[in-house]
């Protein structure tokens, strides 16, 4: 079936199957590999994207139903070689460490911060439930979300 | 001056910028020309013979390519997987090593064994097809657990290994053990089980393979913590390829934790497929794949005993452990519950006397292999359980009765009674430092806020020394390792003065691309952001031994070393010839060959550009360019130690445990990046706790189902489990290295499961608990409460 | 995942002349189930008739004390919703406890409640506060509506729309979740209504059920030392490695008693 949307601000006319997920769409068809896929039962939150500024597990979304949406990819956050804050954020306070939950780290904190003007670190502990990962033992991911949350703020981002 | 990109620095990671910006570049994430995608057909069996395979139906369906079954493997004369580690057991017994097919061949020995493979051009395609494949399986009783695989009569996994045993193997003197007992005024006892766990990195494993025709020659991507050890093991003892002939390429890999550093079946056959199809083939495992294929960690049953004198002294220590091997041997097996285990056992402690022994068994389950601490922290559970359970029966402080059995700081370097000698190290600071830290002191006054609220709060401690650095190459050799275990670096200098680094450890999480840069910049005083570090390809880089045992630093560091150093002696000669001078009167520092004395002085660029345009250049006595290797076999392990602590609080209503606060001070010897060491620390507590309150890989004991087989069951721990840590260093040098440094991947997990089992007991200590297996669930602990509560009724 | 057909209707006619003409054809709303259900190749359906595209199955309408929520409203939308929040706090808090954020973003009322999964949530909230279960054709009061594990009353053909929840004088939702998948390992929903006591519990056994005995207690006197002298049987209740039978009945009192508390003290009746 033949789908319109745009992906990263830039529209895109692509024929899709009915079983095919969001990721693979990204991934496979589209070359966006950042968006990764570390788990089957629609938990590790890896595979997170934007679709219409929420943030979603595209393992668990069918291409099929993006007709007419916008989706903003980990691909889609840097303007040229400006950083998006969150992504500048995960960096300056070591947010990661392999890098594999990180794109869906990172989708999923700026949904929180937007979403949160005054956030806690209990409240980006709650909120990333659906991201697990296995390297930094959170505390410097929580560290990054406050941070990346607070220059979100101080940009208007 | 200090350089702001050398050793010390908390310089942000030159790695980051590609994974936040989603240009990392994963096994998965490559795609190769014509490439057939594959998939594995496995047992739904735990133990099973396999009467018959019938792939006509899946042959059939539309996209399929290959279907390969092990006895495809068998007639091209395809090797089992090696086992690289077997150990010798009691009285120069060996090893048990049965044939481990990379694809099964007449019996199913654990649920996930991998019976057949499916090519097709597309992955539904492989996954229909694998469906459509018949197996007809005459059903065995199987065995999991490593007790009922001791039981006369039990069933047996392999046909002529009738019971069961892999190795029996022991450890220390027996004899000045039994006496030690036997003038002790106090003996402890413990029973426990360290609980089987699954390691999950978050990126699954994934496999392309490519042959070129032309060249007879093989391509394997491969998620592996060792390219080059996957390539001696594959190559030469399962696939007969030259070594020449094969090239592994392990790019980005997310996370391994010792669950990739072994060489799997799926590298083998992945492989020989794509050179038997004539196209590349990849193979992308999904998690519940992973769960039933990667190789478990832990799955220990042991008995152990303390010998006390009247005042708290250690006299002896006797341990006797069951570890589970699984259906097949895993690269390092039978390794780890021995060598990384027994020695382990004397911790930070002057205790005199040790023996130990461990019957490695075979079960009707997942391979078990090293995962993250490997050995070390079933070590540090056992004792470090039984110093409490010690402490609480001679109602000694457990503070002082570790401090009073510790080694003292003057008592470096020290021969423990189990092999090890610890070069450095100061466990009393350590311990100093964590009670302060964790305001022990302050303990009764909060255990008594949480009683008001009608909880129950415990505080936790443990010491733990590990050995780590893997190691002396003629002592491994003697411990049974079939290879080296030394490591490599070569310093590639530019004209330009920019320098590439290609190093034989593998990073995949751990930073390698600032740390060693970081080395680099110490010692040859230019920028960090002038080296760039390239690992984790056999075509590009010298032979290295890989990334697992906390070994990158101290081994890859110290190779790194040697290399800048020769660098430097030869930047000399040519900074000498240059400045018209002796080269013994040339001086390096900060990037600058300058004639002793003098203002006289070449910056380390222009030697590079001399040594690359050697116009000027002593051609006659020294060669031109600027590059040096240097292999490094470092002369001991090394020993990190240290102190946590932890606070829990348990609601007795629903048996939950909070982690409140944990406090961890190690000596990881030098330190190079403190901000990437703290990380360390960080995601090596969380996973100790993951073991301790979440993590259990639970099989059926029936059926051998697993029954913890995707993240809906296995809990790994999320944000909201932990609380923010305190985690400081308590720094002795490294003596036998350059670097001074000693590792700092494991100690989290090594220490962090006695440390919060010792807080949870410790919660539950009014109720008459002396142990709490783990993982202390609320399923569990509730129960505990529970009968502890009918117990005193 | 199998291939099947996928249809996007734009009104509820339409979903049902595609019901009509593909028998093995299943609903998608949010997904959240089915979509993982389809991946592990445990359905297999012909065909999709997805939801989305019917705006008259979204949004949230709060009068005569009933609050009313379309089936394809998101949790996202519940939790969110200041009508809600004020006229059924504990609904809101329910909804904003479901899964994740990314679940919440998708996920929908009448996807939870059709495919009634014995952990899931909502059936707690619906048979707690004794909704109103409306679809193409009927409505259903909840105590007709959750049938079994994975069934409902809803016949072949038959779409719910939309979920009428009647505004009680005070009501919560206290869940214990599973460790590993966060589900309920056990969800009780308290509410206090004109018509009596009720108490909804979920994920402890093979399908939402009310305690009837912690009703009775309740019905005395709505407080929490009411619900510890009720002991729950653990006969007929789900066990796995996460908790055991004893140990759910045990939870289903813990939890009940701490929704009344919260209850009271939300309603000020403290």
């Amino acid at each position: 079936m033949q789908i319109n949307f745009k992906v990263n601000g830039k529209p895109v006319s692509i024929a899709v199957a009915p079983n095919e997920l969001v990721s693979e769409l990204v991934r496979e068809r589209l070359g966006l590999t950042g968006t990764h896929v570390g788990c089957d039962t629609s938990q590790c939150g890896a595979c997170v994207v934007h679709i219409d500024g929420l943030s979603v597990k595209s393992c668990t979304a069918l291409a099929v139903t993006l007709d007419g949406a916008s989706v903003t990819t980990i691909e889609g956050l840097a303007k040229g070689n400006t950083l998006h804050p969150m992504q500048k954020a995960f960096t300056e306070n070591h947010g990661l460490q392999c890098g594999f939950c990180t794109p869906g780290m990172i989708m999923s904190a700026i949904e929180f911060a937007e979403r949160n003007p005054q956030p806690t670190p209990e409240g980006v502990r709650r909120w990333l439930e659906g991201n697990i990962c296995r390297c930094t033992g959170y505390q410097n991911i929580v560290a990054s979300v406050m941070a990346g949350a607070a220059a979100m703020q101080t940009k208007g981002a | 001056m200090t350089n702001p990109t050398g050793i010390g620095a908390s310089l942000r990671r030159k790695e980051d910028l590609r994974f936040i910006t989603g240009s990392g570049n994963y096994v998965s994430d490559i795609t190769r020309p014509n490439m057939a995608m594959g998939a594995f057909l496995r047992s739904p069996h735990a133990h099973a013979r396999i009467k018959q395979i019938d792939a006509a139906a899946a042959l059939a369906l539309p996209g399929v390519v290959a279907v390969l079954t092990g006895e495809d493997l068998k007639a091209d004369g395809v090797g089992g997987l090696p086992c690289a580690w077997p150990v010798t057991g009691k009285g120069g017994t060996a090893t048990k090593e049965p044939a481990h097919p990379a694809l099964a061949q007449g019996k199913v020995r654990c649920v996930g064994d991998a019976v057949a493979f499916v090519i097709a051009d597309t992955l539904e395609q492989a996954r229909a097809a694998a469906e459509a494949v018949v197996v007809d399986y005459d059903v065995l009783h199987a065995v999991v657990g490593v007790l009922d695989a001791l039981k006369p009569g039990a069933p047996a996994v392999f046909d002529d290994i009738p019971d069961n045993i892999c190795v029996d193997w022991e450890l220390g003197d027996k004899h000045a053990t039994d006496a030690a007992f036997k003038k002790a005024a106090h003996v402890a006892r413990i029973s426990l089980v360290n609980n089987r766990l699954v390691g999950n990195p978050m990126e699954p494993r994934a496999v392309i393979g490519e042959y070129d025709r032309a060249r007879a020659h093989y391509t394997m991507w491969s998620t592996t913590q060792f390219p080059h050890i996957v390539k001696l093991l594959m190559g030469n003892f399962v696939l007969n390829i030259p070594q020449h002939k094969l090239r592994v390429v392990s790019p980005d890999v997310g996370g391994g934790f010792g669950v990739k550093q072994f060489h799997y079946a799926e590298e083998a056959v992945v492989t020989w497929a794509a050179a038997k199809v004539g196209r590349p083939v990849k193979w992308v495992c999904e998690r519940s794949e992973g769960f039933i294929s990667d190789a478990h960690g832990r799955d220990h049953v042991t008995e152990a005993e303390l010998a006390l004198d009247e005042t708290g002294k250690f006299l002896g220590l006797r341990v006797t452990t069951i570890a589970n091997m699984g259906g097949y041997l895993s690269t390092f097996g039978p390794n780890i519950p021995t060598n990384l285990y027994g020695p382990l056992l004397a911790g930070v402690y002057t205790t005199p006397a040790i023996y130990c022994e461990v019957k490695a068994v075979f079960t009707n389950t997942l391979p078990v292999d090293a995962y993250r601490g490997a050995g070390r922290p079933e070590a540090t559970f056992v004792l470090e359980r039984l110093v409490d359970v010690a402490a609480m029966e001679m109602g000694i402080d457990k503070a002082d009765i570790r401090r009073k059995n510790m080694i003292r700081p003057e008592a470096y370097p020290y021969q423990t009674p189990v092999m090890m000698q610890y070069d450095s190290g100061d466990p009393i600071g350590c311990l100093d430092k964590a009670l302060v830290a964790a305001d022990w002191a302050g303990f009764p006054q909060r255990k008594a806020d949480s009683s008001r609220r009608g909880k129950y709060r415990g505080i936790g401690l443990c010491t733990y020394v590990e050995a780590c650095g893997l190691a002396p190459s003629r002592i491994a050799i003697r411990l049974g390792v079939r290879g080296g275990l030394f490591e490599s670096a070569t310093v590639r200098v530019h004209p330009t003065g920019h320098v590439t680094v290609l190093m034989g450890t593998h990073s995949h999480g751990q930073g390698h691309e600032t740390t060693c840069a970081q080395i680099v910049s110490e010692k040859l005083g230019i920028p960090a952001d002038n080296v760039e570090i390239v690992f984790g390809d056999t075509d590009k880089v010298q032979f290295g031994l890989g990334t697992y045992g906390s070994r990158s630093a101290a081994v890859g560091g110290s190779a790194l070393v040697k290399a800048s150093e020769k660098v430097i002696v030869k930047g000399k000669k040519i900074a000498a010839h240059m400045l018209e001078a002796s080269d013994t009167d040339i001086e390096f520092k900060g990037g600058v060959f300058s004639v002793a004395g003098t203002d006289r002085q070449k910056t380390f660029g222009e030697v590079a550009l001399s040594a690359h345009f050697p116009a000027d250049y002593p051609l006659e006595i020294l060669e031109p360019g600027l590059e040096e290797q240097a292999f490094y076999d470092p002369v001991n392990f090394t020993f990190p130690c240290g102190a946590h602590i932890a606070e829990v609080e348990i609601d007795p209503e629903t048996g939950t445990v909070e982690l409140l606060g944990y406090v961890a001070i190690d000596d990881v010897g030098t330190v190079i990046n403190p901000m990437i060491v703290e990380g360390q620390i960080h995601g090596g507590v969380a996973q100790g706790v993951g073991q301790a309150l979440f993590e259990d890989c639970v099989y059926d004991e029936e059926s051998g189902q697993l029954l913890s087989g995707s993240f809906m069951d296995y809990c790994m721990p999320r944000a909201d489990n932990l609380p923010n840590m305190t985690v400081e260093t308590h720094i002795t040098a490294c003596t036998h290295n350059a670097l001074g440094v000693k590792g700092c991947g494991e100690v989290g997990t090594i220490a962090s499961p006695a440390t919060v089992i010792n807080a949870v007991v410790d919660a539950l200590a009014h109720l008459g608990v002396t142990h709490v297996d783990m993982p202390a669930s609320p399923n569990r602990i509730w129960h505990i409460i529970q009968s502890a509560g009918a117990a005193t009724r | 995942m199998r291939s099947f057909d996928y249809q996007r209707p734009a009104s509820l006619a339409e979903v049902s002349a595609a019901l009509a003409a593909t028998p093995e054809a299943r609903l998608l709303a949010g997904g959240m189930t089915l979509i993982p259900t389809l991946k592990m190749r445990l359905a297999s359906p012909t065909a999709l008739v997805d939801l989305g595209g019917l705006a008259e199955l979204r949004g949230i309408r709060v009068g005569n004390g009933v609050v009313t929520v379309g089936a394809m409203t998101r949790h996202t939308d519940i939790e969110r919703s200041a009508a809600v929040r004020g006229a059924i706090p504990a609904l809101a808090e329910l909804a904003a406890g479901i899964g994740d954020p990314q679940v919440r973003n998708r996920g929908t009322i009448g996807g939870s409640i059709a495919n009634n999964d014995p952990s899931a949530d909502y059936p707690a909230a619906v048979l707690g506060l004794a909704a109103s279960v409306t679809t193409n054709k009927r409505t259903i009061p909840a105590d007709d509506f959750f049938v079994s594990m994975f069934e409902t009353a809803l016949g072949a053909g038959e779409i719910i729309t939309a979920v009428s929840f009647p505004v009680p004088l005070a009501a919560a939702y206290e869940k214990f979740r599973s460790p590993a998948s966060r589900y309920a390992l056990v969800g009780v929903f308290v509410a206090r209504t004109s018509a009596g006591v009720r108490i909804a519990v979920t994920g402890a056994a093979p399908c939402v059920f009310r305690a009837t005995s912690i009703e009775a207690a309740l019905s005395e006197k709505f407080a929490p030392e009411a619900v510890a002298r009720v002991r729950v049987a653990a006969k007929g209740l789900n066990a796995d490695m996460h908790g055991d039978a004893d140990y759910r009945a045990h939870l289903i009192g813990v939890l009940a008693r701490r929704a009344v508390d919260r209850a009271l003290a939300t309603s000020g009746k403290r």
